[in-house]
């Protein structure tokens, strides 16, 4: 497994320029951390757009269909019921249901998706073993650079700035 | 206070950096417990003990404990599971409804809210639970293949209720929960000890701030807020379906789900204020919960107010227009019947006391702004209970008339849910940030250079 290189910067004016050099000097696995999403952070880290958006259309969409088809099937079909002569298939009544289904489905893919493209929960991840991390959540920002060739990786993280580096294995 | 109303009252006070900001509002988390919080930890939690006995009873005998019988078969049940759903959703409406409008004041008091809403909804469900007279048959209500053979009605407003408290609660859950997790591992990687370090990181699902995770953690917070917004109109909109879809005069009337939707963000923006007020003054918050959030609370609750007050007239209005006459001897009834007093009280908790919010030296003035959002509440439960009791003691034939009384059982589930949700919410207070930190840290350094508070 390749090390990776991490290093801190205090201000995020610094650690997006960082991560422009960086990938600039030729690193392609860079991550950044933030305790907070900092305005213009996909750009600098050159983040695909998210897949969560499309995943919670297909979630609500099939919840509203699932809610509608269950509905329908129940009392149309499988068991009809006759309730002071109203139609056993009504469409306005079901309504409610289906798109209670649909938000129900589509939150549900909209929590549980992320986690499953994230891969969490996932307690340990190398980066936690460097101990001035733990800044990563309060105040402070950081890049990892994952390369088999961490002199390299050292050397461009002090020249964008990096005020403290350290290197980490992945043990698995 | 500033006397002219275009400068901008400040969203956060003094000089606060990430740092400061994340160890003032940790702080009630990693300090010890106060003799207050003791103190009113235990009376919730006896008042808990209530609630579970008062449950035990009615589960050990049956219905025929509470007050409720033909012709008031709905009373304290219902009334208090509407109030409960309503007080919920000013959590949903501030933490989602206000961020898709961008309304920057949200931040502070969002997790606040969630949690609030978490625990309300909660109470109201244990008033549907324990009304179902058998609540080990509770299951029944969705639809799972059963050995009789027999699906649930879907064409019932019951049933619709069904579907959506619980897809409420579950939405709820998810949304405070995903917002929690950043903080969850800012409280993971500030613990002070390491059982804290261990409970906080397990809990924070392995979170490490990576661009990769905030790129696609923006989107679902994003589309959770756009998928409860319409889902807290739906909810209360569907309770009011539960009396509008009837017949009784009294709740057969089409304005029911604008007006419950109104008066649920009124009587939660009221209890917000009830809960802010004191936890702001002991927790230390006032640097994050300023004036301008308060002020700003007051006007949501002015303005839903006069829905609420609109949506009486309109009431009235259309009993008298309709000439029915049985619709104008439920207006009589509410008027000069043996239950007015509890109509008038109604109008003059809802519709006068929110007037004094026109005033700014009312408005910012805490103790009438306590005072008034408890006056509030109480209003918002009288409602339901004008709505349901006065209903249906009067409905078509003089001679199934009757009056209703609620018993010992009643009264004591319904005080033993208030203490219940005071006994969670003391527990959140003391284990989870109240304020989201991670979202008034982003707040802080959005405003940077923008306020006029000279913050840096």
């Amino acid at each position: 497994m390749k090390p990776f290189v991490l290093g801190q910067f205090s201000s995020s004016t610094s650690w997006l320029e960082a991560a422009r050099a960086l990938r600039g000097k030729g690193h392609d696995d860079i991550e950044g951390y933030s305790p907070y999403p900092i305005h213009g952070f996909e750009e600098a880290f050159a983040m695909p757009r998210s897949r969560v958006p499309l995943l919670v259309l297909c979630g609500g969409l099939g919840g509203a269909s699932l809610g509608y088809t269950l509905q329908w099937w129940c009392n149309a079909v499988n068991f009809p019921i006759n309730v002071g002569g109203r139609p056993e298939h009504s469409f306005w009544q079901n309504i409610p249901i289906t798109f209670e289904c649909g938000v129900l489905l589509g939150a549900a893919s909209a929590f549980f998706g992320l986690f499953a493209l994230l891969k969490l929960p996932r307690l340990h991840h190398p980066v936690f073993d460097v101990n001035a991390f733990r800044s990563a959540s309060i105040d402070r920002y950081w890049i990892s650079v994952r390369t088999a060739d961490t002199d390299k990786a050292r050397a461009d993280l002090a020249a964008a700035g990096a005020d403290e580096i350290s290197i980490v294995e992945e043990t698995a | 206070v500033s006397a002219n109303p275009l400068d901008a009252e400040p969203l956060l006070v003094g000089k606060n950096d990430d740092r400061s900001l994340t160890d003032s509002l940790f702080s009630p988390i990693f300090s010890k417990n106060g003799r207050g919080w003791w103190g009113l930890f235990l009376l919730c939690a006896f008042m808990t003990g209530m609630m579970i006995f008062a449950i035990a009873w009615t589960v050990g005998n049956g219905i025929g404990v509470w007050g409720n019988n033909i012709p008031v078969a709905w009373a304290f049940g219902v009334v208090n599971f509407v109030w409960w759903i309503g007080i919920g959703h000013a959590g949903t409406l501030i933490s989602a409804i206000l961020l898709l409008f961008q309304q920057e004041w949200r931040t502070s008091i969002n997790r606040f809210a969630e949690a609030m809403t978490l625990f309300a909804v909660v109470n109201a469900g244990t008033f549907i639970l324990s009304h179902m007279g058998r609540p080990w048959f509770a299951y029944w209500v969705f639809p799972y293949p059963p050995t009789m053979k027999l699906w649930p009605n879907f064409k019932s407003p019951l049933m619709w209720d069904v579907f959506a408290i619980s897809t409420y609660l579950t939405v709820s859950l998810l949304f405070w929960f995903l917002g929690l997790v950043p903080d969850l591992a800012a409280l993971r990687d500030g613990a002070k000890t390491r059982r804290q370090r261990i409970v906080y990181g397990i809990f924070a699902l392995g979170w490490n701030g990576s661009t990769k995770q905030w790129n696609n953690y923006r989107w679902s917070y994003l589309l959770l807020a756009g998928l409860s917004t319409p889902l807290v109109l739906s909810v209360h909109t569907i309770v009011s379906f539960d009396f509008a879809s009837s017949l009784i005069p009294g709740w057969h009337t089409t304005v029911f789900p604008p007006y419950f939707v109104a008066g649920a963000v009124y009587s939660g923006f009221a209890m917000v204020l009830t809960l802010m007020l004191p936890a702001r003054h002991y927790l230390g918050f006032k640097h994050v919960v300023t004036m301008r959030h308060i002020e700003n609370m007051a006007k949501v609750m002015l303005a839903t107010g006069w829905m609420v007050t609109y949506g009486y007239a309109v009431e009235i209005f259309n009993d008298w227009y309709s000439g029915s006459p049985f619709e104008l001897e439920q207006l009589k009834t509410r008027f000069v019947g043996p239950f007015a007093p509890y109509f008038w009280a109604l109008i003059f908790c809802n519709c006068v006391v929110v007037q004094t919010f026109w005033s700014k030296k009312l408005r910012t003035n805490l103790t009438w702004l306590w005072v008034a959002s408890l006056i509030i509440n109480l209003g918002m439960w009288l409602e339901r209970f004008v709505i349901i009791v006065i209903s249906l003691h009067r409905d078509f034939m003089p001679s199934s008339w009757s009056s209703y009384a609620p018993t010992w059982v009643d009264l004591s589930l319904f005080t033993g849910t208030i203490g219940f949700f005071g006994f969670n919410f003391l527990l959140f207070l003391r284990f989870l940030p109240p304020i989201a930190v991670t979202e008034v840290k982003e707040l802080a350094h959005d405003l940077k250079g923008h306020e006029p508070t000279g913050m840096v």
